[in-house]
């Protein structure tokens, strides 16, 4: 009974929360309601017994989000609303919707078939992050070895593109804010 | 554990829990502002408050009566949704992470014969689930900063996110050796692995000096306090808040530190067990109460930090610090 009152209310703010991130064109609440719209899905994980894939969805999107934030502000003005430009608006109504379509589709398919099938069940008296520590490293080792090369790749070519003048604190180097003739001149509109 | 040993979880005890953190972490968290000006004064030679009540104890009513009738001011430009969300933001993720740490020894309350478990929400996941909570507390100051409209707002939260980004590495990877040792997520699993009296920290001293470090930096204390520094931008992304907005902030921070408090103690510290002739909740109080009173002589003692130096210093020292300490630990423990 509890679960079925959470799971909708869950659900229910999740698409709402969503489609306000979709649809807003203020960067502020599309950004908010994306960070809410993840915690509202690590409810899902919780209700499902997973306690440790919804807290690792909770910190993961949290700081994902954040990083997201960063950018938000240093590239729009958040107080006001964006201008989007439509090129072709039916065109991207079109995809977006063969997109929403094919996905729908894909997804419900096994469920229509029911043919669902529970390959590794759940051991009782096993612990959510040990069931995912065991399968991470026995049958999807080399997926989670590839995925941790991707991301050392990425780490250091984000290092060599930020790494410019790295050795010098950007804080604590005084840079000339007028050159001397100009000061001059400054003096001199001063003086008359 | 044998099934029959789970203590009973009801509705009626977890709505009770529930409203008895928020009250308590409330009322605490007011009082905590009259020990720190107390404290600070002591430590800086002055006197702090003295002229409400004995001792000046009355302040924190006189306080709490300016927060409630002070005007409530949203500026002009500001995004008023977001505005008004924020603090709401900061005051309630502080108290769902309580919700989930165990204070006191499990007990049964005398004469009506009901058992109590110590903890509102037993998540077998409990020591990521609140960090997690905390960090999702920081949105507070994120929006708070980009909603108001303010260049020194904007300037703080621009300083969240990084102070976020770099303290979050360090705390996730201080606490990864204590949990590699006792192998469990669990608080519950952390005090009764210390139910022999040997506390974690005689093992884990690296690992406990940095979860403080980046304990301070997560509650913005004051060798961090970088969100709202008072003489670099005014008041961060404070600036624009009054009245009860300003208090919610205030009242999470507060929360935040004594959660620290909680997870340091717990983690570190014994947690809630007995020790000498003292029952298991007087030590707990007295952990907690101590880092509490760490958190203020850190302030008395350290000035602010650059934000530079702040993510200097995680990244070049904390980090590698850190990450050699679980190297270390999974060593050792392969070797016994």
């Amino acid at each position: 009974m509890y679960e079925f009152i959470a799971f909708y209310i869950f659900a229910i703010s999740t698409v709402i929360l969503f489609s306000i991130t979709v649809f807003s064109k203020n960067v502020l609440y599309s950004m908010t309601s994306l960070a809410a719209g993840m915690v509202m899905i690590s409810g899902f994980f919780f209700l499902l017994g997973a306690d440790f894939l919804g807290v690792v969805q909770l910190i993961v999107y949290v700081g994902a989000v954040m990083a997201l934030y960063a950018f938000a502000m240093m590239f729009f003005d958040t107080t006001k609303d964006v201008k989007e430009k439509y090129n072709s608006p039916r065109l991207v109504f079109l995809l977006g919707g063969l997109m929403a379509v094919v996905f729908v589709i894909i997804f419900s398919a096994p469920i229509i078939g029911e043919n669902l099938q529970v390959l590794s069940p759940i051991t009782d008296g096993v612990g959510n992050a040990q069931a995912v520590g065991k399968v991470l490293f026995t049958k999807y080792l080399i997926p989670f070895e590839v995925a941790a090369i991707m991301l050392l790749v990425a780490m250091v070519a984000g290092i060599i593109l930020a790494g410019k003048k790295m050795d010098k604190s950007l804080t604590t180097t005084v840079l000339p804010l007028v050159d001397k003739e100009s000061e001059d001149e400054i003096l001199k509109k001063e003086s008359r | 554990m044998d099934a029959t040993m789970l203590p009973e979880v009801t509705a009626v005890g977890v709505i009770i829990k529930a409203i008895l953190i928020l009250a308590v972490i409330s009322a605490i968290a007011g009082f905590g502002t009259y020990i720190e000006r107390k404290i600070l004064a002591f430590m800086q030679r002055r006197l702090g408050p003295q002229h409400v009540g004995p001792y000046g104890l009355l302040q924190l009513i006189a306080d709490g009566i300016k927060l409630f009738t002070k005007e409530d001011i949203i500026p002009q430009n500001a995004n008023r949704i977001i505005f008004a969300v924020a603090p709401v933001i900061t005051a309630a993720t502080a108290f769902i992470a309580l919700g989930a740490v165990p204070v006191f020894p499990d007990f049964t309350i005398p004469f009506v014969d009901v058992y109590v478990p110590s903890i509102a929400s037993d998540v077998n996941v409990g020591i990521l689930f609140v960090l997690g909570m905390m960090a999702a507390g920081l949105y507070g100051p994120l929006l708070a900063g980009m909603a108001q409209s303010n260049k020194w707002g904007l300037l703080g939260s621009a300083r969240t996110a990084i102070q976020f980004l770099s303290y979050e590495v360090v705390t996730g990877l201080s606490l990864l050796a204590p949990i590699m040792i006792v192998g469990s997520l669990s608080f519950v699993d952390f005090n009764s692995y210390q139910s022999n009296g040997t506390w974690l920290v005689l093992y884990q001293p690296i690992a406990f000096i940095l979860f403080l470090i980046a304990g301070y930096a997560e509650t913005n204390r004051t060798p961090f306090d970088l969100l709202e520094h008072e003489a670099e931008i005014v008041s961060g992304y404070v600036t624009e808040y009054s009245g009860m907005r300003w208090g919610m902030f205030f009242i999470g921070e507060y929360a935040n530190m004594i959660t620290i408090g909680i997870i340091a103690s717990i983690v570190f510290l014994g947690g809630y067990n007995d020790w000498w002739i003292f029952p298991g909740w007087i030590m707990i109080i007295a952990k907690i109460a101590f880092l509490f009173f760490l958190m203020l002589w850190v302030r008395a003692a350290w000035p602010h930090v650059r934000p530079d130096q702040l993510m200097w210093l995680c990244w070049k020292v904390l980090m590698p610090l850190a990450v050699i300490n679980v190297v270390i630990t999974g060593i050792v423990m392969m070797a016994i």
